[in-house]
């Protein structure tokens, strides 16, 4: 499975064992450790994953490796796609916080001129 | 040895103890907000995810700002590119989530851009001599008129429908005293500027905060009583307001009362009474953010759009997945 046949891809799947689905290194491009390390993180506190990683293969291209290899063999999409989603979640429950608690500052604020 | 493995250890089960840390534990404590400058805390979150909106928060918040300076004439003693460069990190007040990306290379090069993605922005101004000055007076300020060109002699001007669009905000510079060239009579500048919607990551102009950083908060720890004159010193190590002296049964005794206000100097360290008196680590989830806006947005506007950002990201990647998988 290679990115889609347009001008510029931005997920590509590199796999290094024919059969083996557990083990894919994708390529990501247009990124760099902002979605790298936060999507790693994420990712390896899934259960299955035996090894996560990503790497800058050069500081010059905005693109970044990302390897997944999952025990037992489950394809290497659903760490990916949950880690992903995961994240989502995660900054929805910072987003959410964070404008509640801006609100109540700004309501605190205005109390003693009134 | 055993002290890796314990660290080890440590770094292991802090990944899992995470998995129930972000619903439950983790916490946003607003200390500071005003229109340029914010700080709060964020307990219980991974510095990985910490240091992701920082990263976006420096470059990848887009703002408009100058990018074409279409110059009809410049006769001062600035060169073209360095004025054009100076009016490029002129910040301009109009907010960016109003106008939309300047599609590249589409149209021809030579599109002059739409009302939806362009600002347009004008400089005329000519320097002359003060007819009413005296005749003595050296000072430039008496002698000529206009001879320091400042950001407030930059004007909009309207394309299309944005006259009424923005009907009730002006589009301008944040600060009227950014001071762009000097001239001396005869010296005129007459510049067109387009401004472009950007990131910071394509060029510094397009960042929309002066800093963003956070420190983690200091944990001080005393490992046994301080008493008396070392109790003295103690405080003079570290920064004022985080240890304080009380009165225990008469003798004098440290405690620590504010870490958060520590710079953690390590000042104790080259006493060698003290050094073991004191452990000082930090608090490996609670970061300190400080945002510090140029003005374009307010600062909690800005930390909501970087997190904004990153949902995009994540769901760029999620839509790639998905329609790659239908394949």
């Amino acid at each position: 499975m290679a990115g889609e046949g347009e001008k510029k891809p931005v997920l590509e799947m590199v796999q290094a064992d024919g059969a083996d689905e557990g083990c894919v290194t994708f390529v990501l491009h247009n990124e760099d450790h902002t979605l790298g390390n936060s999507l790693r993180y994420m990712i390896m506190k899934t259960a299955d994953v035996d090894f996560c990683g990503y790497t800058i293969t050069h500081p010059s291209e905005s693109k970044i490796n990302f390897r997944i290899q999952t025990r037992g063999s489950i394809p290497a999409t659903e760490p990916l796609r949950s880690g992903l989603n995961e994240l989502s979640d995660v900054c929805q429950h910072v987003l959410n916080t964070f404008q509640a608690r801006v609100n109540e500052f700004k309501e605190r604020q205005e109390e003693p001129m009134e | 040895m055993a002290e890796t493995m314990n660290i080890v250890e440590e770094i292991r089960n802090r990944v899992i103890l995470g998995e129930y840390n972000v619903k439950n534990n983790f916490r946003i404590d607003i200390v500071h907000l005003d229109e340029s400058t914010m700080e709060f805390d964020m307990v219980g979150i991974d510095a990985a995810i910490a240091n992701a909106f920082r990263r976006i928060l420096l470059a990848e918040v887009p703002t408009m700002a100058i990018e074409k300076v279409f110059i009809y004439n410049n006769t001062s003693i600035v060169q073209d590119e360095v004025l054009a460069h100076r009016l490029g990190l002129v910040p301009i007040k109009a907010d960016p989530r109003l106008f939309e990306y300047r599609s590249t290379g589409e149209a021809s090069a030579e599109e002059e851009g739409s009302e939806i993605d362009t600002i347009q922005l004008q400089l005329k101004i000519k320097c002359s001599r003060n007819p009413r000055a005296t005749k003595d007076s050296a000072d430039p300020r008496e002698l000529y008129l206009n001879h320091m060109v400042y950001s407030r002699d930059i004007k909009w001007v309207p394309i299309g429908n944005q006259a009424d669009v923005f009907a009730d905000s002006v589009i301008a510079p944040v600060h009227d005293d950014i001071l762009i060239a000097q001239l001396r009579p005869g010296q005129e500048l007459d510049v067109i500027m387009h401004c472009v919607k950007g990131i910071g990551q394509d060029h510094a102009k397009f960042s929309p905060v002066a800093t963003a950083s956070y420190r983690l908060l200091p944990d001080i720890t005393l490992l046994e009583p301080v008493e008396g004159e070392r109790a003295e010193r103690l405080k003079r190590c570290f920064s004022r307001g985080v240890i304080d002296i009380q009165d225990v049964a008469g003798k004098k005794v440290a405690k620590v009362v504010d870490s958060r206000l520590d710079t953690c100097s390590r000042e104790f360290l080259r006493h060698d009474d003290l050094k073991n008196a004191v452990k000082l680590a930090r608090f490996r989830d609670h970061f300190i953010f400080t945002v510090e806006s140029t003005g374009i947005l307010p600062p909690d506007v800005l930390v909501t759009e970087a997190i904004k950002v990153l949902m995009v990201k994540c769901q760029r990647f999620l839509s790639e997945l998905d329609s790659t998988d239908l394949e």
